[in-house]
C-alpha cells in the first residue's frame, strides 16, 4: 500500500487550493485525486465570466480562473492522478480508487481533504411526474453538453429552478441558437445570484416566473411541452392556474447537493442543513485528519470563497502532518437561529481563533433591512445592518479573538436574522 | 420461410424463444421497439409470486405455480439477478385474519408451500419497520424478486445465441393467412412463417384480431410506482403486501433486487397503450396507500418513478392456445400479472403446443447457459485488479451512483442483441439508474455509444425513434 502525507480527494478548485497551501507549508508527499481527465473541476465547463473578483479583482472566465491554481499546482510538482475516481474512503484514512493505468489503487494517508464538490438534484428529488422522454436534463448536464461537447440538448427550452446554473445556461442556450420559452420557481424569490438575474434574463427578455412549478411533463418520445402552475405561499399547487407551454426540452435547475458518498462510506456524520459533513474552524471533520472543503461542504455561490476556505483546509491538514496541529480553548458550538439555515463550521475553539475565524452562513427567507446578530449565549455581541439578505448569497461574518476575551465558559454560539 | 414467428420481446415472447430455441426450428422474433423488454416487462412490481392470489382452477394459478419453482435453475443458467426474500400479505384488524385465512386456503389448492400465518411478535421482528396498525400477515416463503430487463435480456441473448434471428425497430402492420403459412407484414418487410406466436402484451388483442373472428379486447391497467435510493432499500426486506382489493393485488412495499426501495402500484385503467407517464394523483395515491404498511416512507429519498401498463382482457384470465379458427396461429395474450412468474412456464405450455404441431427434433447443441456482464460494484478488489489487468477499461468508472465501468458498457454494446440506445445500455449495466438519475453518465454514454456505432453524437437516442439527446451543433440555428 502507497503511503501519502496528504491525499486530496477531487481537483477541482477546493482540491487545488488545499494543495497548493498544504505544500506552502512545505509538505511534500502530496496527491490528488480527480476522476475527470483535467484538472479544475466544474469550472471547466462554466466559460462565462464572473469568476475571480474577491480573490484577483478582476472578471475571469471559469477555466482562466482554474488556469491560475493548475499552473501553480504544475510549477509546484504536485502529484496527481486524473481519470482516477475514488470508490472507498475509511475512518483508517485509507482510500481506494481506480483506473486505467494502475488498476486499483489502494492509499494510506496521514490526513486527507475531501474535496469532491457538488452534483445536481434530478428531478425524481422533486418528484415531477409524466412523461419519461428524451429533453428533460439537469442544467449543469445540458452546460457539459453546449460549452465541452458543442451541442444543443434542444431548441425550445423551458428552465425550471432559477439556480444559477440554470440562469447561466438560459443565456447560453439562448446565444447558441435556442429559444428559452421561460424560467419557472417555485419560490416566491430566485435562489440564483442577483448579477445572474440581470445579466442571463433581463437582459435577454426571458421571463421569470416566481411561485411558478411544472406539474406535468408531456411528450412520447420528446418532450412537445409542460404543464406550469402557480403555487401558493405554502407552495401548494392552485388549482386553475395551470397552463401547458409548448417546449422541447426541460432543464432543471432545482439545487445543488454536496457529493458525499465517500463522506458516508467512512461513517462521518453529514449535516441535514448543508448536507455536507460538520467541521470545526480548521475545516476538520470529526476524523482527526480529514478535512473538507468547497462545495462538498456546503454548496458555495462564488469560487473565491471556495478558494480561501480550501486554503485553510490545506494549511491545516499540513499542520496535522507536521504534529504542529493544537487546538486550543474550549469547543463552542456555533447554531444557525432564526432566519439562518445553516454555518459553517459548525464548531469553534475559542484559543485557535488566529486574527479571527470566517463563518459562512445562508439565510432561510428573503429579508429587507434586517440585521445579523450573533449571539454568545444570550449576549449580543455583533448586530449588523444589512438592507438584503437573500438565500442565493452566502454571507460571512468573522468572529474574532477580541470577542472572546474574558469570556470563558460560553456554551454556545448563535447567528440569527433580527428586526432590530 | 421461418418455422415459427414471435411477435413481442417481452419475457413472454423471449422465454419463448429460448424455450424453442432447444430444437431444430427456424425462428424469428419481431419486435416494434429498438431493444427487448420494452414494454411491461421493464415496468412492473419484479415480485416472483408464490402463487396464492389467483382463483383455483385458472391458467394464471396453475402457471404460476409451476413458474415459480423453475426460477432457481433458470437464473443460474441464464445468470440474471434472483432471490427469493419472501413475501406478506398483512392484515390491519382482527376481522381481516379471515380474508388472510382465505388466501392461505386458495394458496393449498393451488398447492403452493411454505405459506403461513404469522402474527404481530413475530412479523415486528421480521419487519420492525410495518405500522404499529399491523395485526397478522399470511407469510410465502417461496416468493422472490427479480430484475425483470436483466431477466429478459438475458433470455434474449441466449436464444440468439442459439440461433434464434431476432428482428428490432420492426412493428407489424398485419398478417394474411395463406393455404399453410401466414404473412407477417412489418413496417420494413413482409415475413412468411408457418406458425405465429402472438406474444404481443398490450397489444396481443390486435395481432389477435388481424386473423382469428374471436375478437379479443385488452383494456390497458396502468400502474404507477416511486423509487427510492438505495439508502433506504432495506427499509423492508420481503414484500410487504395489503389484504387485496377487487381491483388487486395492492399497492406493495418491496425491496429491489438491486438494492432500492419500490412502492406501488395504483390501478388505473386508460386508453392510450403507449402512456406510461406518471400522474401527481397516482403518485400521491401510492404514496398515501403505502405509508399505512410501512412507517415512515421517506419520501425524500425518491430518485425516480414510473408506470407500466397490465394487459387486462376482459376474459380475466390468460389465453393460452391456438386460435379455433386459425390453425398455427398460437396466443400468448392477456398476460398481466403474474406474467412475469409464469413466463417460464408459459414457455413450456408454448412448447408443448408446438412439439405437437410440428414435431420438432431437438438440437444437439443447445447451449442453455449464459454469462452476465461482469459487474464491476460486485467484485472483490482482488478480482478488480485482475479484470482492469486483462482489460483496462474496467478501469475507468463511468457510472458514480452505481459504480459502473466504461469496460461493462462496452461489453453491453459488443453483445449479441447489443445496445444501440441509452436506455438500452441503462438496463444492461444500471448506468444512470441511480441517484443522480444519469446526470454524470449520460455525457459519457453518448460519447461512447457514438464511438463504437460509428454514428454521429446527435444520432444517438435515448430509446430510438425520435428521442434523440442532442438536437445539432451550437449556433448551427443561426442564420
Ligand atoms: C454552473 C456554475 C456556475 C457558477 N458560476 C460561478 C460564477 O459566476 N462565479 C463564481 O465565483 N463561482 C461560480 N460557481 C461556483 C464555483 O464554480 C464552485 O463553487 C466551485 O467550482 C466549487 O469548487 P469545488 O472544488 O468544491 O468543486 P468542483 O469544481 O465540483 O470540483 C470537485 C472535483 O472533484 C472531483 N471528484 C468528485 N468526486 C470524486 C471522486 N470520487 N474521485 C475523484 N474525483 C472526484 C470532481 O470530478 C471535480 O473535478 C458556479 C458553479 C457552477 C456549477
Ligand atoms: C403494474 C404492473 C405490475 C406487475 N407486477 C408483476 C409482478 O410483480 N409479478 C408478475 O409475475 N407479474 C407482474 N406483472 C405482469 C407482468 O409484468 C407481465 O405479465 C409481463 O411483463 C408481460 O410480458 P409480455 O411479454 O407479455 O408483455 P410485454 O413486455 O409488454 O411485451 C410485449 C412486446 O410486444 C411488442 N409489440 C407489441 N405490438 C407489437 C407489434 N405490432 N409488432 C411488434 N412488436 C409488438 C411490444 O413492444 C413489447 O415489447 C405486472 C404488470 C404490471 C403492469
Amino acid at each position: 500500500m502507497k503511503e501519502y502525507d496528504i491525499v486530496i480527494i477531487g481537483g477541482g478548485p477546493a482540491g487545488l487550493a488545499a494543495a497548493i497551501s498544504a505544500r506552502e507549508e512545505e509538505i511534500e508527499n502530496i496527491l490528488i485525486l480527480e476522476r475527470e481527465d483535467k484538472l479544475g473541476g466544474i469550472l471547466n465547463q462554466c466559460i462565462h465570466n464572473g469568476f475571480g473578483l474577491h480573490i484577483f479583482k478582476e472578471e475571469l472566465t471559469g477555466p482562466e480562473y482554474a488556469k491560475r491554481f493548475i499552473d501553480k499546482v504544475l510549477k509546484l510538482n504536485i502529484p496527481y492522478k486524473l481519470n482516477t475516481m475514488v470508490i472507498d474512503f475509511n475512518r483508517d484514512k485509507i482510500i481506494t480508487a481506480v483506473n486505467e493505468e494502475d488498476g486499483l489503487l489502494e492509499i494510506k494517508a496521514k490526513a486527507v481533504v475531501l474535496a469532491m464538490g457538488c452534483r445536481e438534484r434530478p428531478r425524481g428529488a422533486l418528484n415531477i411526474p409524466g412523461s419519461r422522454c428524451a429533453g428533460i436534463l439537469t442544467a449543469g448536464t445540458a452546460q457539459k453538453y453546449v460549452n465541452i461537447k458543442g451541442y444543443l440538448p434542444g431548441k425550445k427550452i423551458v428552465v425550471l429552478g432559477s439556480g444559477d446554473i440554470g440562469l447561466i445556461m438560459a443565456r447560453r442556450m439562448t446565444l447558441e441558437g435556442a429559444k428559452v420559452v421561460e424560467v419557472d420557481e417555485l419560490l416566491p424569490y430566485s435562489s440564483g445570484l442577483k448579477r445572474n438575474i440581470v445579466q442571463c434574463l433581463n437582459d435577454y427578455n426571458i421571463p421569470l416566473k416566481l411561485s411558478h412549478t411544472v406539474v406535468d411533463i408531456k411528450g412520447k418520445e420528446r418532450v412537445e411541452g409542460v404543464t406550469v402552475a402557480q403555487v401558493d405561499e405554502n407552495r401548494n399547487i392552485i388549482p386553475g392556474t395551470e397552463e401547458f407551454v409548448s417546449c422541447d426540452t426541460l432543464l432543471l435547475s432545482v439545487g445543488l447537493i454536496p457529493e458525499n458518498e465517500l463522506t458516508r462510506k467512512a461513517n462521518i456524520e453529514i449535516s441535514g442543513n448543508t448536507g455536507g459533513p460538520m467541521v470545526d474552524e480548521t475545516m476538520e471533520t470529526e476524523i482527526p485528519g480529514v478535512f473538507a472543503c468547497g462545495n462538498v461542504l456546503h454548496v458555495h455561490d462564488l469560487v473565491d470563497f471556495v478558494t480561501m476556505e480550501s486554503m485553510e483546509a490545506g494549511k491545516n491538514a499540513a499542520r496535522y502532518v507536521k504534529g504542529m496541529y493544537e487546538k486550543k480553548g474550549e469547543v463552542v458550538e456555533l447554531t444557525a437561529g432564526e432566519g439562518v439555515r445553516y454555518t459553517v463550521p459548525v464548531w469553534v475553539h475559542t484559543g485557535n481563533l488566529g486574527d479571527g475565524v470566517d463563518v459562512r452562513f445562508r439565510v432561510s427567507n428573503v429579508y429587507r433591512d434586517k440585521y445579523i446578530s450573533v449571539y454568545f449565549d444570550d449576549v449580543r455581541i455583533m448586530h449588523l445592518k444589512k438592507r438584503i439578505l437573500t438565500p442565493g448569497e452566502m454571507e460571512t461574518i468573522r468572529l474574532k479573538p477580541a470577542f472572546f476575551k474574558d469570556r470563558t465558559d460560553i456554551r454556545k454560539i448563535t447567528i440569527k436574522v433580527e428586526g432590530e | 420461410m421461418f418455422d415459427i414467428t414471435i411477435i413481442g420481446s417481452g419475457v413472454v415472447g423471449c422465454s419463448i424463444a429460448r424455450e424453442l430455441a432447444r430444437y431444430k426450428l427456424d425462428i424469428c422474433v419481431l419486435e416494434k421497439e429498438s431493444d427487448v423488454a420494452c414494454g411491461t416487462t421493464r415496468a412492473n412490481s419484479a415480485i416472483i409470486h408464490a402463487g396464492y392470489d389467483a382463483k383455483p382452477g385458472t391458467l394464471k394459478a396453475k402457471l404460476n405455480a409451476l413458474g415459480n419453482p423453475m426460477y432457481d435453475k433458470l437464473a443460474e443458467e441464464l445468470e440474471f439477478p434472483f432471490r427469493r426474500n419472501g413475501s406478506i400479505v398483512i392484515c390491519f384488524s382482527h376481522e381481516e385474519i379471515k380474508g388472510l385465512e382465505k388466501l392461505l386456503d386458495q394458496g393449498r389448492k393451488n398447492g403452493i408451500p411454505g405459506l403461513r400465518i404469522i402474527y404481530k411478535d413475530e412479523l415486528m421482528k421480521m419487519e420492525p419497520n410495518l405500522s404499529d396498525e399491523v395485526v397478522a400477515a399470511l407469510y410465502a416463503e417461496t416468493a422472490g424478486i427479480v430484475c425483470p430487463y436483466e431477466m429478459t435480456i438475458a433470455l434474449a441473448e441466449n436464444a440468439a445465441e442459439n440461433g434464434v434471428e431476432f428482428k428490432l425497430n420492426s412493428r407489424v402492420l398485419n398478417i394474411v393467412k395463406k393455404e399453410n403459412f401466414y404473412e407477417i407484414e412489418t413496417i420494413n418487410e413482409v415475413i412468411k412463417t408457418k406458425m405465429v406466436i402472438n406474444a404481443a402484451g398490450v397489444y396481443a388483442d390486435e395481432i389477435n384480431n388481424m386473423v382469428s373472428k374471436n375478437k379479443i379486447k385488452i383494456i390497458p391497467r396502468r400502474g404507477e410506482y416511486c423509487v427510492f435510493d438505495k439508502s433506504v432499500g432495506d427499509m423492508v426486506k420481503t414484500t410487504v403486501f395489503q389484504l387485496p382489493t377487487a381491483l388487486g393485488k395492492g399497492i406493495l412495499v418491496a425491496p429491489t433486487i438491486d438494492g432500492n426501495l419500490l412502492v406501488g402500484p395504483n390501478a388505473v385503467d386508460v386508453e392510450d397503450k403507449e402512456d406510461v407517464s406518471t400522474t401527481r394523483e397516482g403518485l400521491n395515491e401510492v404514496l398515501r396507500v403505502a405509508k399505512r404498511s410501512v412507517k415512515c416512507i421517506p419520501t425524500d429519498k425518491i430518485i425516480t418513478s414510473f408506470a407500466g401498463l397490465r394487459a387486462r382482457c376482459t376474459k380475466e384470465d390468460f389465453i393460452i392456445g391456438e386460435a379455433d379458427d386459425a390453425e398455427n396461429f398460437i396466443n400468448a395474450a392477456g398476460i398481466e400479472s403474474p406474467g412475469l412468474t409464469s413466463a417460464p412456464a408459459i414457455a413450456r405450455m408454448v412448447e408443448g403446443i408446438v412439439i405437437q404441431k410440428l414435431n420438432p427434433e431437438m438440437k444437439k447443441d443447445f447451449n442453455p447457459i449464459r454469462k452476465a456482464i461482469k459487474k464491476f460494484r460486485e467484485l472483490t478488489n482482488d478480482e478488480r485488479r485482475e479484470i482492469i489487468k486483462e482489460n483496462p477499461s474496467y478501469g475507468k468508472i463511468v457510472c458514480r451512483c452505481e459504480t459502473v465501468t466504461e469496460g461493462e458498457v462496452l461489453e453491453a454494446i459488443r453483445r449479441p442483441l447489443g445496445a444501440r440506445t441509452l436506455d438500452a445500455v441503462k438496463r444492461r449495466t444500471r448506468c444512470g439508474m441511480g441517484r443522480c438519475q444519469s446526470g454524470f453518465c449520460s455525457t459519457r454514454i453518448v460519447d461512447i455509444l457514438s464511438r463504437e456505432l460509428n454514428e454521429p453524437i446527435t444520432d444517438i437516442t435515448k430509446f430510438g425513434g425520435h428521442s434523440n439527446i442532442l438536437v445539432e451543433k451550437n449556433k448551427e440555428g443561426i442564420n
